[in-house]
């Protein structure tokens, strides 16, 4: 899991019968990582800093539908705290 | 899931039984604005994507839910024709 930043959309017609109806975003992997795409569970929009899960695991997030991702938006993050 | 762009085709008589009518393109990753970046996947195509077109692609066990993949030995599919990418 990462945290990342929504930068923008990709918008896809024909698409995988899992896919209609989600949300992908564009997502820049922080602190200045590649940029992504991820399929949104929480509903985030643009500029949001969130936590992204990959892999395997990011297909959990839809369950029981089993959507075919490898990256999800699962969270919008409100505030970090970290000591240096 | 990453954004490529469809640069050739692959042909294969000797494969696995279960890959056996399945396209296999060769897609190089490229950046939100379309720029090429460096490496490029051999992918399964699941949505009839054409040469030059731009591409969403799954990687990992990931692609095997896509669909008629279910079972099948494969690690990178074309699960979209991308339309548009809108930064903001």
């Amino acid at each position: 899991m990462y945290l990342g930043k929504v930068i923008g959309r990709v918008v896809s017609t024909v698409k995988d019968a899992s896919l209609e109806g989600r949300k992908l975003l564009l997502i820049r992997r922080l602190p200045n990582g590649p940029a992504v795409i991820a399929v949104d569970a929480v509903g985030a929009g643009a500029g949001e800093t969130v936590y992204v899960c990959r892999g395997r695991e990011a297909a959990f997030a839809f369950k029981p539908q089993e959507v075919s991702t490898e990256a999800s938006v699962v969270a919008i993050v409100d505030t970090i705290e970290r000591e240096l | 899931m990453l954004l490529a762009r469809i640069v050739g085709t692959v042909v294969a008589t000797r494969k696995d039984p279960r890959l056996e009518g399945k396209k296999l393109l060769i897609c190089r990753q490229v950046d939100p604005d379309g720029n090429d970046e460096k490496g490029y996947l051999i992918a399964v195509d699941t949505v009839d994507a054409g040469f030059r077109e731009k591409v969403l692609i799954v990687q990992g066990s990931s692609a095997r839910m896509a669909q008629g993949c279910k079972d099948t030995p494969v690690d990178a599919a074309i699960v979209g024709i991308v339309d548009q990418v809108a930064q903001d």
